[in-house]
């Protein structure tokens, strides 16, 4: 077996043993409470039969690494549990709820990732010049803003003042991709301002890294001219960097999500998960949590193998 | 003289961050005194437009908008000034602590740190504040605890770069006990850094603590926040009115003059390095 | 004339700092005719790769040039375009880089890399120049030449990668290569033939090069013409034997002096003389890897000097560290003045540890930059001897004055307000202060210049005597060993390989590997490589 095939093997264990801590976080969450948790939801009207019935229903007579277990079982046949608050089935809820958000989450990435990484690259090129200098107090501006703040100010420009788009971001029975596209447009604008941003800044600073080494230096006194020294010398280089850098801000995204989708009352998890965190919908709220948390593990983790899988000096080995 | 040296070779970004950070001091300071009204006193009709009787109208409840704004900046910086300095005792002890005695000690944090990371601060700050219920003290002690995942992670970084050092291994050569190593050898040497952190930290916290607020899960009401006092006006914006966009400027400002303010302390810092 | 290549003229170069631009190159001139080779010599600091990259018309980020002209082959660089500044850098003229590690891109191959400069310059096709490069390759005398080509660099050794350099730099045929400390980072042994290496391949293609170094011996051997550089400024210039013989200038004299400087040696130990540090049979590794110390055994004697010489992995600093306790041992023992110390730091007396001290090779991250003199000196001789108050305060000035720093200028300063050999100075004070028995001297000289090393020892050799110190002295420079060592320690791969007192080891018979270090070992005699590649062949 080839080292580069066992390090990535190595990697994927890991990031199974991170999903598996992440789902015990998740579960433990809930029995680091102090008190009582049927008798902090129902509220201390409640009766004491109430209270053991509700306990029941929540497997709470049982002991914790059984419940774990049990649990965990559960959610790998799809299984969540039902909702304290409605009864229903929480599978069947966030299905559907999780396609809406990865459609708005995919949509900001694919717009932000390529133009952040670009703009990264060129402030880091030309640094200290005066497109460098705008770039970085827009930037700066940009994410000391509240994505409510973004999102509203989108919504006074293009929505209320020139009303061009919707500042409600549904859709109805079977859209089409233009109209999905269309309808979610301020949200997905509100996600690329702030994750842009970040991710800018970071792929600028880890170019402007790259480019002191000897050996694009070496490069320039060979008489490479600039654009090869970037496409030739610096790029190859430059993906497990960009890679780490694109991961890094998938957390800004997901809070992002979360956010947006309550100021356009976008039908998505993250409103599910808000909706439920005010009713304290726990078994709700860890479904949401696991779900976003495993997603979030697994874009990290491929990021993880594919910078492994770029680095020549891990692809050529001795 | 050495400090007015120092702001003269400041970007005039740098300068504005300054400015307004001594503003923001000054309104949570003397907020009592200056603020019109009481942050929870109705005061007229709701939604009273700008200008007449007051000066940036009122709200939902017919509360006087700029008192509640004064109110707001005071309860919501006190808040995260709060947070952040509780992240950085627990963050910062325990990553130089991880630093300088390594071993399992450092195992044990760092991989735990690991884990909690994996996990995107904001969904966990909602599973636990379901758990817990709402309220100031709770939201505190989970954003503070999340936090100081990431002043521990860049804690312990910086200090072990310092603690390899040939200087460090003589004091520990000499027989120095921990405590002397990382007050007197490891933490002069890191101070700018954290301070730096610090304001970073402050502005991821600020702006953590108003999203929850701004979610209905932060601050409760009547307490003046700025986060909730966007959600509860929320509504005007439907009719063009910039009123809700105010208390968000505010935490936007705030914080751009905070970053302004570390990005040009980073920047001396890589800069006399180099 | 025509045969002049390069000829630079009060060239003025200015780099930021905190405060506006300063110089660092105060109007050099230079001149170089075709197939010659310049030695650029001087101290670290003294701009003199500042220079060389500035012959190629390059500045770096954070300099610019301030005046002065560079007229290579009748065109000034500075008045050319980039374009056309482009067109000649990798083409006509050459550059090689200190770290050959650092400067080969690591995604791609070395051949990949060797062909880039003859293909975008339109010398030759890729098949011609990887062709070519084969051919440099053996030429250069590196292992199997036909297929080192297809690996990356971190797959060939530092010595192996700085001569691919040098036939990369060749690949255009350029009329100047501008080599930057090409061997400074490898070990004796390797550097010879590299240096052997590079001049013939210079001489064959009579190409002109700068070749810029800090190592007298070194220049001695490949320069036509050597100049002296310090603070951006020429000190003389001369041909290389008429400036050995005949140095003009004070600064120039006091280069060639410190080379001179041998420490009378103490008397060689009574046969029933007690060991002060004994080290028998000791073996050690780290972690679960394989041993880097087998059965090391030597003594320390009271007011001697050991020196333990070895190339990078010898496991010199290693043995330095087992006896510091900061590396258990898995085998043997470590004697202090008869008992037998804990293998463990954290299980030593204070006593124990105050007998034994250290002084480290780079002073800049050996001293507390948040620390005053004060502090630094103070606080051992507070924590070991317990002194207070006026006490700690006079003798804190005692060992200032000591090592000639003037208390009352200094006491309060801190380490970033002193110069490299102050700064050393300090280092050696902090270990005195603890009024240890053995001080252990991690390369104490290698990063610093040659007269201010010069002085170091002299300071180290005149504590010595006036302490009755013993001093185990880990070093790689044989220069270093001549001037001051009593007893040395040969270590090669974790073993020592020979030990004795210094006047035998210096004379034959050797074992192999003493013989190969101490014969590779550039002198100050120009002929010196010619002859030693000469034995080296026989």
């Amino acid at each position: 077996m080839s080292p580069i095939v066992r390090m990535i093997l190595g990697r994927l264990a890991l990031g199974l043993l991170s999903l598996v801590l992440v789902s015990l976080v998740i579960f433990m969450a809930v029995e680091l409470l102090p008190g009582d948790i049927a008798q902090e939801v129902l509220g201390q009207s409640a009766t004491p039969e109430t209270v053991a019935a509700f306990r029941a229903e929540l497997g709470l007579d049982q002991a914790a690494p059984i419940r774990y277990v049990h649990w965990l079982g559960g959610v790998l046949t799809g299984d969540l549990g039902n909702s304290l608050a409605t009864g229903r089935d929480i599978g069947s809820m966030i299905v559907d709820r999780f396609g809406k958000t990865l459609f708005l989450a995919g949509y900001a990435a694919a717009i932000s990732v390529p133009l952040a990484v670009t703009l990264g690259i060129l402030a880091a090129l030309y640094r200290n010049s005066i497109f460098d200098r705008i770039v970085n107090v827009a930037t700066l501006s940009s994410i000391s803003f509240p994505e409510y703040f973004v999102a509203y100010i989108l919504i006074l420009l293009l929505s209320i003042n020139t009303p061009v788009f919707p500042s409600i971001a549904d859709f109805g029975r079977d859209p089409s991709l233009g109209d999905m596209l269309y309808r979610t447009f301020l949200p997905a604008m509100t996600l690329v301002l702030v994750v842009t941003a970040h991710m800018m800044r970071m792929t600028r600073a880890s170019i402007i890294n790259l480019m002191a080494q000897p050996y694009i230096e070496m490069a320039r006194l060979k008489g490479v001219g600039p654009a090869r020294v970037i496409l030739r010398h610096a790029l190859p280089n430059a993906l497990a960097p960009i890679i780490n850098v694109v991961a890094l801000n998938l957390a800004y995204l997901i809070t992002g999500v979360v956010i947006v989708e309550v100021v356009f009352v976008y039908p998505g998890l993250g409103q599910l998960m808000v909706d439920s965190v005010a009713k304290r919908d726990i078994t709700v709220v860890q479904g949401c949590c696991l779900v976003f948390a495993g997603i979030y593990i697994l874009l990290n983790l491929l990021a993880d193998v594919l910078s492994i899988a770029t680095n020549p000096q891990l692809l050529h080995r001795k | 003289m050495r400090t007015l040296r120092l702001l003269s070779s400041a970007p005039p970004t740098a300068l504005f961050g300054m400015t307004v950070i001594a503003l923001y001091a000054l309104v949570v300071i003397l907020a009592p005194w200056i603020a019109p009204h009481g942050q929870t006193e109705i005061v007229g009709l709701e939604f009273e437009p700008w200008g007449g009787d007051y000066v940036l109208g009122t709200d939902n409840l017919g509360r006087d908008m700029l008192s509640r704004m004064i109110y707001g900046i005071r309860n919501s910086v006190t808040i995260a000034l709060l947070t952040t300095l509780l992240s950085f005792a627990l963050g910062s002890v325990l990553g130089l602590l991880a630093a300088t005695l390594g071993g399992w000690i450092d195992q044990v944090l760092s991989r735990l740190v690991d884990v909690l990371m994996a996990i995107p601060a904001i969904l966990f700050a909602l599973l636990l504040l379901t758990i817990t219920g709402t309220g100031i003290a709770q939201m505190i002690a989970i954003i503070a605890v999340l936090e100081a995942t990431r002043v521990f992670r860049l804690t312990r970084a910086t200090a072990m770069n310092v603690s390899v050092m040939d200087f460090v291994e003589a004091a520990r050569l000499r027989g120095e006990g921990t405590g002397w190593i990382i007050r007197r050898e490891i933490l002069p040497n890191i101070t700018s850094p954290l301070i730096a952190e610090f304001g970073l930290r402050f502005c991821f916290v600020f702006l953590a603590i108003s999203a929850l607020s701004f979610l209905g899960l932060g601050i409760q009401p009547p307490t003046a926040d700025l986060g909730a006092m966007v959600r509860d006006n929320a509504a005007l914006i439907t009719f063009g009115d910039m009123v809700p966009l105010l208390p968000a400027a505010a935490i936007a400002l705030l914080t751009i003059a905070v970053n302004f303010v570390v990005d040009w302390m980073l920047h001396r810092a890589s800069g006399l390095k180099s | 004339m025509a045969d002049t290549l390069l000829s630079i003229r009060d060239l003025r170069l200015e780099g930021r700092a905190e405060r506006g631009w300063v110089p660092i190159l105060k109007g050099v001139d230079l001149d170089l005719k075709r197939g010659e080779v310049l030695g650029l010599i001087g101290e670290s600091g003294a701009g003199k790769s500042t220079l060389g990259l500035a012959a190629m018309g390059y500045v770096r980020d954070g300099t610019r040039f301030a005046g002065g002209s560079v007229t290579f082959d009748g065109r000034d660089l500075l008045k050319l375009s980039p374009r056309e500044r482009r067109r000649l850098r990798g083409n006509r003229i050459a550059y090689v880089a200190q770290s050959a590690a650092a400067s080969f891109n690591p995604a791609h191959r070395l051949i990949d890399q060797y062909s880039e400069g003859p293909v975008i310059h339109g010398v030759m096709s890729k098949a011609q120049a990887e062709a070519d490069a084969r051919e440099l390759y053996a030429k250069m005398r590196l292992p199997d030449p036909d297929r080192i080509g297809f690996r990356y660099p971190h797959q060939v050794s530092g010595g192996q990668l700085q001569r691919a350099m040098t036939a990369m730099a060749m690949a255009s045929r350029p009329d100047l290569i501008v080599f930057d400390e090409p061997t400074t980072a490898l070990d004796v042994t390797t550097q010879i033939e590299v240096l052997g290496a590079i001049r013939d391949i210079v001489a064959e293609f009579d190409t002109a090069a700068i070749y810029i170094t800090h190592d007298l011996a070194v220049v001695a051997q490949m320069a036509d013409r050597i100049k002296v550089i310090r603070h951006g400024e020429e000190v003389e210039e001369a041909p290389t034997r008429e400036m050995l013989a005949a140095p003009r200038e004070d600064y120039t004299r006091s280069l060639w002096a410190v080379r001179e400087f041998r420490a009378d040696p103490a008397p060689a130990p009574a046969p029933d003389e007690k060991p002060v540090l004994s080290v028998s049979h000791v073996t050690a590794s780290y972690r679960t890897g394989p041993a880097v110390l087998q059965d090391v055994t030597f003594d320390i004697h009271p007011g001697r000097t050991l020196a333990v010489v070895g190339e990078s992995g010898s496991g010199k600093s290693t043995a330095a560290r087992v006896i510091t306790g900061l590396l258990p041992p898995d085998g043997g023992e470590i004697r202090l003045g008869g008992e037998v110390l804990p293998p463990r730091l954290a299980d030593r007396s204070r006593e124990q540890l105050r007998r034994v001290q250290m002084i480290y090779q780079m002073a800049d991250t050996a001293l507390n930059p948040r620390q005053t003199l004060r502090e630094i000196v103070g606080r051992p001789a507070r924590f070991y001897r317990g002194l207070r108050g006026r006490d700690l305060d006079r003798d804190i000035r005692q060992l200032l004055e000591d090592v000639e720093l003037d208390p009352d200028e200094f006491i309060d300063r801190y380490p970033g307000e002193l110069s490299g050999g102050q700064k050393q100075r300090v280092g050696i004070l902090r270990a005195l202060a603890a009024r240890p028995d053995v001080i252990i001297c991690d390369e104490v000289t290698s990063a610093l210049d040659q007269i201010v090393a010069d002085g170091i020892l002299r300071l180290l050799k005149r504590l010595q005597v006036e302490h009755g110190l013993s001093y185990m002295f880990i070093t790689h420079d044989i220069a270093t060993v001549r001037a001051i060592a009593d007893h040395v320690v040969v270590m090669q791969n974790g073993h020592v390989v020979e030990q004795g007192p210094k006047a035998e080891m210096f004379a034959p018979p050797h074992a192999a590997y003493t013989d190969l270090l101490l014969s590779s070992v550039p002198e100050m005699d120009p002929d010196w490589l010619t002859r030693r590649r000469g034995e080296m062949r026989a």
